[in-house]
């Protein structure tokens, strides 16, 4: 899992309802739909500006709030190939594993909006290609790492059936 | 060196010796989702191609959050769970039955020392009862259902040990509002807490599922506590099935321990819009309030009702404010009926709406107007929670709840109790 693309950055506290307002969440099962109106309230024309592969690089817990997988999978369809963050808030840090929505922690202090980065997730390197340097990064868990790179979790149940991580 | 609860619980689990930061598979006791995240469940159980359910006597479904369907699309989604219960043969709570943190338990499904999981963030309440309970999402809950197993990041763990005796007048509410006000609202992401001391053991079990009901507030994954002769005796009122409570080892490491004395503690009260700004009620004393909700996970059960009809007792709802009343269950319901408590609230001026969530979300039941302010039992007072972001929410217990409605504005409950 290897990514290049430009830097989307936001501050702390990043919660479910900013990611995805719940005046769509509940209207529709749509994700195409709902990826259009992605991080909406923080940034109204943050759609419109990502290309794919991009990332959103935001500070402490982010995706706090709701239980709901409305938010990493509206993330995803909106063609973001992952977020970057200080840290995350726990259920969505599992939603994204489970719905293949790459994540990493690290400190994004080190990142400005609009640079350029490379990111590959299996071996956990962020290099940032526009101030020439590279960012330590907590590598993700063996176990983690396999549903995501098997597409999620309802892909690595079709894969095996089960959990597996032999 | 000694394990925590959450490493003892997903030892025993796992099968393996588990340790903070150690991600293990475990093996699921009870399996739980409500209707606003069981229909992406079943659709992640359908792609993954499952036949059938580990155990359908460990799995439910809780049609509880938009209960019964104020919606026609809402409507299908119910209908669905119906159909796939039947097909499944799993147990489903339907409309009326109750919230799902309030069912768990008062059907027996949760004992201590098991491992539970719900598509739902506050499924850490029976950490209460000494059990391993904790939210996930829709897909989670599809694998949980498929194959009884589930990955966990063992937690590390906040100690709180609370001493002292909570005054008179003062509730378990009060405690954790001010636990989390001290510690923030990701004072305790990823970890678990375990609550402990001398003025937890002197709670009854209802009101220790008010604490742990809030643990997700501060961040956590489980909000523990240890199973003393309380626990014992209300489990075994609840199941026949067999269990064995764990304790924390005396040199279990912990990431902080906290220590607090609540001799002293006032009622507590948190204002909009986040449940980490906390304050002694009296520095919100007088704010005119339109709306008291009664009910929820939080504080819905028969004491809760109980402290609230002994204020509203030969008295009246202010003429320009609301009170809901929404039982935690229809078991809550029958017994606050049997006892006189739903009268006296009904003629105190109470709408008493179905045993459900709606009023604390927002789905419906009622959503406050632009600019009102409302007093609730709950445990969210996020912008928008209720249903209408204009709207602000203050956090009490039921007996600041009742005070409030009676006086329009909110007040000290304690002036109602001498």
């Amino acid at each position: 899992m290897e990514f290049k693309g430009i830097a989307h950055k936001f501050g702390d506290d990043v919660n479910t309802d900013y990611i995805i307002s719940g005046r769509y969440k509940f209207k529709t099962l749509d994700m195409k739909e709902l990826a259009r109106h992605v991080m909406e309230d923080l940034d109204p024309d943050f759609y419109s500006k990502v290309n794919k592969g991009d990332f959103i690089v935001a500070g402490k817990n982010f995706g706090c709030g709701s239980s709901r997988e409305q938010a990493p999978l509206a993330i995803l369809n909106a063609d973001i190939s992952a977020v970057l963050a200080k840290s995350f808030a726990r259920i969505f840090y599992r939603n994204c594993i489970n719905t293949g929505l790459a994540l990493i922690e690290c400190d994004t202090d080190q990142i400005n909006e609009g640079d350029e980065l490379e990111v590959d997730v299996e071996k956990g390197v962020i290099r940032n290609l526009t101030q020439q340097r590279d960012i330590p990064v907590k590598p993700l868990p063996r176990f983690m790492l396999k549903i995501l790179s098997d597409g999620g979790l309802v892909e690595h149940f079709k894969k095996h059936g089960t959990f597996n991580f032999d | 060196m000694g394990k925590t609860i959450a490493e003892k619980i997903l030892s025993r689990k796992s099968g393996q010796d588990a340790r903070a930061n150690d991600i293990v598979l475990a093996d699921l006791d009870f399996v739980m989702g409500q209707d606003g995240t069981s229909p992406l469940a079943i659709k992640a159980f359908e792609e993954m191609a499952g036949k059938e359910t580990f155990d359908p006597s460990r799995v439910a479904m809780v049609i509880d959050h938009s209960a019964p369907s104020p919606l026609e699309g809402v409507s299908k989604l119910h209908a669905q769970m119906r159909e796939y219960a039947r097909r499944y043969g799993i147990i489903l709570y339907d409309i009326g039955e109750g919230v799902c943190h309030q069912l768990m338990p008062e059907k027996g499904h949760v004992v201590p020392g098991s491992l539970v999981i719900g598509a739902d963030s506050h499924t850490c309440t029976y950490g209460a009862i000494n059990a391993f309970s904790t939210g996930v999402g829709s897909t989670d809950l599809a694998a949980g259902m498929m194959s009884g197993k589930l990955w966990f990041k063992v937690p590390e763990t906040i100690k709180f040990v609370i001493h002292g005796q909570l005054p008179p007048g003062v509730y378990s509410k009060y405690l954790i509002l001010y636990l989390i006000g001290d510690i923030t609202a990701d004072g305790a992401t990823y970890m678990a807490a375990e609550y402990t001391g001398e003025a937890i053991r002197a709670l009854s079990v209802e009101a220790r599922f008010t604490i742990s009901n809030m643990a997700i507030e501060m961040g956590a994954k489980a909000g523990l506590m240890e199973a003393d002769e309380k626990t014992m005796e209300w489990v075994k009122r609840h199941t026949g099935q067999p269990f064995e409570p764990v304790q924390a080892d005396p040199d279990a490491e912990y990431y902080m321990v906290k220590e607090y004395d609540v001799s002293a503690l006032e009622p507590q009260v948190a204002r909009p819009h986040t449940v980490d700004n906390v304050v002694p009620v009296s520095q919100v004393a007088g704010t005119t309030i339109q709306q008291g909700v009664i009910g929820t996970c939080t504080n819905g059960r028969l004491e809760d009702l109980r402290i609230a009809a002994r204020i509203l007792k030969r008295r009246k709802v202010h003429p320009d404010t609301r009170l809901i009343v929404a039982p935690a269950s229809r078991r809550v319901m029958l017994d606050a009926i049997q006892e006189g408590v739903l009268q006296t609230l009904i003629e105190a001026g109470a709408a008493v709406v179905t045993p459900g969530c709606g009023p604390c979300v927002g789905t419906h039941n009622g959503v406050p107007s632009d600019g009102e302010n409302v007093i609730s039992t709950a445990n969210r007072n996020f912008k928008g929670r209720m249903g209408n972001n204009k709207a602000f929410i203050y956090l009490g217990s039921p007996a600041t709840v009742a005070a409030s409605v009676i006086t329009g504005q909110i007040t000290d409950p304690r002036e109602f109790l001498k």
